[in-house]
């Protein structure tokens, strides 16, 4: 029997994760310590700090990344090389640029976060926290475990540290997505989804933990990719294992089939944290999945490639299509996250040297224009029934003409959107040629044909927006895009009588918030009996533009005339991320060579 | 001076933020915006001056100064930096463009004053001015192109600045259009300079071009596609359809833009890629064709023209004609086309700003037939006017006479092996002095000289002669008009031009103006014509003589009819610019409308057919996939449970 033996530990290479977990731990002292009026000060600006810090440890740790590879740390539970820090970089700015659209109250006083999250949506409890002006800190040290668990992941080097990152970067992302002070049923309904699936994925991921270690008699990736060197009768509980990890990975990537959740959960929880999942989670899980794909398996690349192909073409061509058809701006930003998924899944497939700096560079474009975009969003507003407060403005009918009244943001919105759609001089240019040229270097061209082909049918949902931007006269002229869709046509003539507000939706304020109401009896719900039932509104009250089709008096928005508040954090946010895109898109020089010099793998 | 260079990137900086602001800034800039470009244009001419003196203080073998700016891109086997480079060429460039530029800013101010948008006017104003210094001071034809493309954006610009006029509009479409043309001969270029050098950078051509390593095909072929880039910039056969109707700008850009600098752009890409041509004894020959064929259409065309700017535009044709019959002569015509552009772009630009003036002072009417005996009332527009006119006869001293004569000895030289050329370029070359001095003179008299042909209000009789067809309709009184000279701000550039139009050939060729651009052009041995230089001089002179005497026969003292009178077929085909727009309409234009037709139809019934077909399968497909996002946290599960097992199940069969 060996007796334990406490493993030498590098705390410096540790350092990001704990600056970032440490200050977390700190903002819970302060949540239980500190009157209210002092946390909404100091947890924004401790979470900042911490992630600000967390960045200039990755900035402290580079030069010796790049001389010498890379340390493992704690026996190599924990392996600090190129791809794990600049992954770890590019998680912290984008957690960052989240945390200042996050931290954004200047909209009428009110956050995207609801005042009191634990309130019955529709109570008098709900309706008095509001009153009382309460906010609910506790989002930022939830935030910070979050990026910790980040951090973590793409650095894990055995197979229990990737499981305990998983969780503690998912188990605050469950809480957060049900915080939106807009539209509570629909918050709560997508915390609740994502905790469940995630759950089940988790759990597959945890069978594949196990079968791995059957396999190999080991947890540590070194040593698993050791044992798949020589063949022996276990070969299928290796690829079992492989493809169950793989899988519980692709589920944090958004990967199709294991997508469904991400629609439902990006439009139900808060803007701005949409914005931190759909950039920071997904760099984070694809880190994890470029050293395990590049890393663990990397001999098993003739079994496992046909399953990453499928994934990928399906992921591409699944999010694109879908996303064409969406009327609503938060899904279709999320159906374009898991068409960048794929992608991004491109470059990973590649297993081609050039793979690696390319996913990375992609995933930093791609996670600056998404949260931008997001960002974006969040700042596009109406002003809602009541006491409650203005609302983000998400019906893409809505956004006509919304270059007359704010060019800049615009603006920034379409260069977004370009850059999403890969065009030359934005950044997404660059990300996209960057993975396609790995893929074609890695003799995975075909994926590279459907990424284009893709891309170009991606190009036409995104600059239908830009043109409902710029050249679609205001709200309700119906002058809409060539193929618009049926609940297109609808929500542009509910928005007809600006102002007024249909009975359904008046009665469904009433209950809880702002919900829209689908008479429709197929809409449903997972939440069991409803609140907004309790309260008395029309049974069946579920997501708003749920996919389900046909939708035809769903959606129905009670629109005061659409504006946008531009100015405070999420501003500046939105102002670094389309500066970031531009400059990246013309000079990307510095960089690419940034990356690429550290983007290599330890073994 | 340490390290002066340094300053360079300045010159294209400074005017570019100003224009960046302007634009950006909106009507905020309403009031002082036109003084900010101003300022910048003069900032740009100091910073240009400086530069000269320093480069005047080097010996000669030092004055080629490459300024790196950085790396602009990389791209696999082609890294391209952005860099300057500092000759006497660029720099004699830089002088001309700022120092005119400025002056012409200075007018405008006074010019546009009553224009709503004179701030946007001076935001593209000093947006060509930028664009035209990088296209000077670039070191590699890359960055050349993209300075060659501001100057034909601003200038599209400016052609259509009262777009609200659709003729206007349609003239700035028409010269965007011509010019495209031409750019697809430098893109051209580019490509093959690229394919056989490996490089664009000045240094690296003239290497591999002098060094013997391209082939004469090749040198044929990138200098004849560079010769269609710079006819499309330069309005020479067959591009100059675009040059007359460019007049639709305000008069100010006419001076400066499609007078002075931007039109000569194509000589100076000839000039600048010598090592090119030298190596291409056939493109110098088509070079020089092109150049004599434009020389003598636009002096035709000159002679026939009622409109003051169109005149004007057709003389700037003929003379970027001897500027290019010049620069395809080689080494003992480049100094001289540099020359001729230099002296040119002084007195053409002054004569324009006088053309303003006198379009100022008679409420914008342009056709000469209206004016008459305007000396007495517009004296230092004529006096200015006059000096531009004498020094484009070539009149010694005056300006013209030094370099134009210098191109027409440089024609008469012989080349070996074809003597034939001397005496058809070297005549074509007089001739045409002989009938620019005819049309100029027109021009000058009809519109200063004679019998006055427009009315004040008061002499009822006198001026309302049977109105002329064209601009006014038929019976209606010739339009009042109270003719004055301009303000201060017009007149002081005026003056400024038209002093340089006298002295300034007298002062550049005893300074050995030609001898400063030696370390570009290359040393070029004296070569004696086939005919005796005084022989040429005086040949010349007569000729010049005889094309003033005949104008002033016709024109000063006899009557001018209001009335076109019908003329001569040569006449009436001038009136119409020889008929190249008929020519380019059943030449290009109407086999490219049937040609479009029917790729539209076929668009409409095949491309757009499926197009239509893969959006409508892409919406169809995407209905179809959204039936599965049915909000059911169970279907979702089962979903991922799905996947797991087909691609678990894929991967053990294919792995098995």
């Amino acid at each position: 029997m060996n007796g334990f033996v406490a493993p030498e530990v590098a705390w410096g290479a540790l350092s990001p994760v704990l600056v970032v977990l440490g200050a977390a731990v700190l903002g819970v002292l302060v949540e239980a310590f500190a009157p209210p009026a002092a946390r909404r000060i100091v947890q924004p600006l401790l979470a900042l700090a911490a992630v600000a810090g967390a960045l200039v440890a990755v900035a402290l740790l580079w030069g010796d990344v790049e001389r010498t590879g890379g340390t493992v740390v704690l026996g190599g539970s924990v392996v600090l090389d190129g791809p794990a820090l600049v992954t770890q970089g590019v998680v912290a700015l984008l957690a960052l640029l989240s945390l200042l659209v996050l931290a954004d109250r200047s909209r009428a006083g009110q956050g995207a976060i609801a005042p009191l999250v634990a309130a019955v949506p529709g109570s008098e409890t709900e309706r008095l926290a509001r009153r009382r002006g309460l906010v609910q800190t506790e989002v930022y040290p939830l935030v910070l475990f979050a990026t910790g668990g980040m951090l973590v992941f793409p650095a894990a080097g055995d197979l229990l540290t990737l499981f305990v990152a998983l969780e503690v970067l998912s188990l605050p992302l469950y809480l957060l997505s049900g915080t939106a002070r807009e539209r509570r049923l629909l918050s709560q309904e997508a915390s609740l989804k994502y905790f469940l699936l995630g759950a089940f994925a988790s759990a597959l991921l945890l069978f594949g933990i196990v079968l791995l270690y059957g396999y190999a008699g080991s947890l540590r990736y070194a040593d698993i990719a050791a044992a798949t060197a020589d063949p022996s009768a276990l070969d299928a509980l290796l690829v079992l294992g492989a493809v169950l990890v793989l899988v519980g990975l692709l589920f944090k990537v958004g990967a199709v089939p294991f997508h469904s959740w991400t629609p439902d959960v990006y439009q139900g929880a808060p803007t701005p944290i949409t914005g931190f999942m759909a950039a920071c989670t997904k760099v984070a899980a694809l880190g994890a999945l470029l050293r395990f794909a590049y890393v663990v398996v990397p001999g098993l690349e003739w079994d496992l490639a046909p399953m990453l192909w499928a994934v990928a073409i399906v992921t591409m061509v699944g999010g694109t299509v879908v996303a064409a058809v969406q009327s609503d701006v938060k899904r279709m930003l999320a159906y374009s996250s898991i068409a960048h998924a794929g992608f991004l899944l491109t470059g990973v497939v590649a297993l081609d040297e050039l793979g690696v700096g390319a996913v990375l560079f992609y995933g930093l474009v791609y996670g600056v224009a998404t949260i931008g975009a997001f960002g974006v969003v969040a700042m596009v507003r109406q002003s809602g029934p009541g006491d409650a407060g203005d609302l983000e403005a998400t019906d893409l009918a809505q956004w006509n003409g919304l270059a007359r009244r704010h060019p800049l943001l615009a603006l920034a919105f379409a260069v977004f959107l370009l850059s999403f759609a890969g065009i030359p001089l934005t950044a997404g240019f660059l990300g996209k040629f960057g993975v396609f040229s790995a893929a074609v270097a890695g003799g995975a061209w075909p994926l590279a044909l459907v990424g284009v082909l893709t891309s170009a049918a991606a190009a036409y949902f995104y600059v239908r927006v830009i043109v409902r931007m710029y050249f679609t006269g205001g709200a309700g002229t119906g002058d809409e895009a060539p193929v618009a869709t049926a609940d297109d046509a609808a929500a542009t003539q509910d928005l007809a009588p600006a102002g007024g507000v249909p009975g359904g939706a008046a009665a469904a304020e009433s209950a809880g918030g702002r919900l829209p109401v689908t008479p429709d009896a197929r809409g449903v719900t997972t939440t069991g009996p409803s609140p907004a039932a309790a309260a008395g509104a029309p049974a069946g009250a579920t997501t708003a533009v749920l996919d389900a089709p046909p939708a035809p008096s769903g959606a129905v928005r009670a629109a005061g005339p659409v504006r946008a508040v531009t100015s405070g954090p999420a501003a500046v946010a939105v102002g670094l991320c389309l500066v970031a895109t531009v400059l990246v898109g013309v000079l990307p020089q510095p960089v690419l060579d940034l990356v690429g010099r550290v983007a290599v793998f330890l073994p | 001076m340490p390290d002066v260079e340094a300053l360079a990137p300045a010159l294209v900086a400074v005017p570019l933020a100003a224009a960046a602001l302007l634009l950006v800034l909106g009507r905020a800039a309403d009031r002082w915006g036109h003084w900010l470009a101003v300022l910048a244009s003069w900032a740009a001419f100091v910073v240009g001056a400086v530069l000269a003196l320093d480069l005047l203080g080097r010996p000669a073998e030092e004055r080629v100064v490459d300024v790196t700016v950085g790396r602009w891109f990389d791209a696999g086997s082609l890294a391209v930096d952005a860099g300057i480079r500092l000759d006497p060429l660029s720099i004699t460039f830089v002088l001309l463009v700022t120092f005119v530029g400025s002056l012409i800013h200075v007018y405008s101010v006074a010019y546009m004053a009553h224009d709503r948008d004179r701030r946007r006017f001076f935001a593209y104003l000093n947006l060509f001015v930028a664009a035209m210094l990088l296209l000077v001071l670039a070191d590699s034809y890359l960055l050349l192109f993209v300075g060659w493309e501001g100057v034909g954006l601003a200038s599209y610009l400016l052609i259509g600045f009262w777009n609200h006029r659709t003729p206007y509009a349609v003239a700035g479409k028409k010269a965007f259009v011509a010019n495209r043309v031409g750019d697809i001969g430098l893109l051209v270029a580019m490509g093959l300079l690229l394919a056989h050098v490996g490089a664009l950078d000045f240094a690296s051509v003239d290497a591999a071009a002098r060094s013997g390593a391209l082939s004469e095909g090749t040198l044929t072929a990138v200098g004849l596609m560079l010769l269609l880039a710079a006819c499309g910039k330069s309005a020479q056969f067959p591009l100059q359809s675009w040059l007359g109707d460019a007049m639709a700008g305000p008069t100010p850009v006419s001076a400066l833009i499609h007078a002075a600098t931007m039109v000569t752009a194509g000589v100076y890409l000839v000039v600048r890629s010598a090592s090119v041509f030298d190596g291409a004894p056939t493109a110098q020959l088509v070079v020089v064709v092109v150049g004599a064929i434009t020389l003598v259409f636009g002096a035709v065309v000159g002679c026939a023209k009622d409109d003051l700017k169109k005149a004007l535009a057709a003389s700037t044709m003929s003379q970027i004609g001897y500027m290019m019959l010049a620069a395809g002569l080689g080494p003992v015509g480049y100094a001289y086309a540099i020359f001729h552009l230099v002296t040119h772009g002084f007195f053409k630009a002054g004569m324009f700003l006088g053309a303003g003036s006198v379009m100022h002072a008679m409420d914008d009417e342009v056709d000469m037939r209206r004016f008459g005996g305007l000396a007495r009332l517009l004296p230092v527009t004529a006096v200015t006017f006059g000096l531009g006119w004498l020094a484009i006869l070539g009149v010694p001293p005056f300006a013209g006479f030094f370099s134009k004569d210098g191109i027409i000895e440089a024609a008469f030289v012989p080349v070996e092996g074809a003597p034939w050329r001397a005496w058809v370029f070297g005549l074509v070359a007089l001739l045409g002095a002989g009938v620019t001095a005819f049309y100029m003179s027109r021009l000058f008299f009809m519109t200063f000289a004679g019998r006055r042909r427009w009315s004040d209000g008061h002499d009822e009789g006198r001026g309302t002669a049977p109105a002329p067809a064209g601009a006014h309709p038929v019976g209606t009184p010739a339009p009042v008009h109270h003719p004055h000279e301009a303000p201060l701000l017009m007149v002081v550039p005026m003056v400024v031009l038209a002093i340089g139009s006298a002295v300034l050939g007298l002062v550049l060729a005893t300074r050995g103006f030609t001898t400063w651009l030696e370390p570009v052009t290359g040393h070029a041995e004296h070569e004696e014509p086939v005919l005796p230089v005084p022989v040429i001089i005086a040949a010349t002179l007569v000729v010049v003589a005889a094309g003033l005497a005949l104008a002033a026969l016709r024109y000063a003292r006899d009557e001018v009819p209001v009335v076109p009178p019908v003329g001569t077929a040569l006449t009436r085909a001038a009136r119409v610019d020889l008929y190249q727009d008929a020519v380019n309409d059943a030449a290009l234009v109407e086999p490219g409308t049937h040609l479009t037709r029917t790729l539209v139809f076929a668009d409409r019934a095949a491309v757009d057919g499926a197009a239509v077909g893969v959006g409508a399968l892409t919406v169809r497909a995407g209905t179809a996939a959204r039936r599965a996002q049915t909000g059911l946290v169970r279907s979702y599960a089962a979903t991922t449970l799905l996947g797991v097992v087909v691609l678990g199940g894929v991967v053990l069969a294919l792995g098995s």
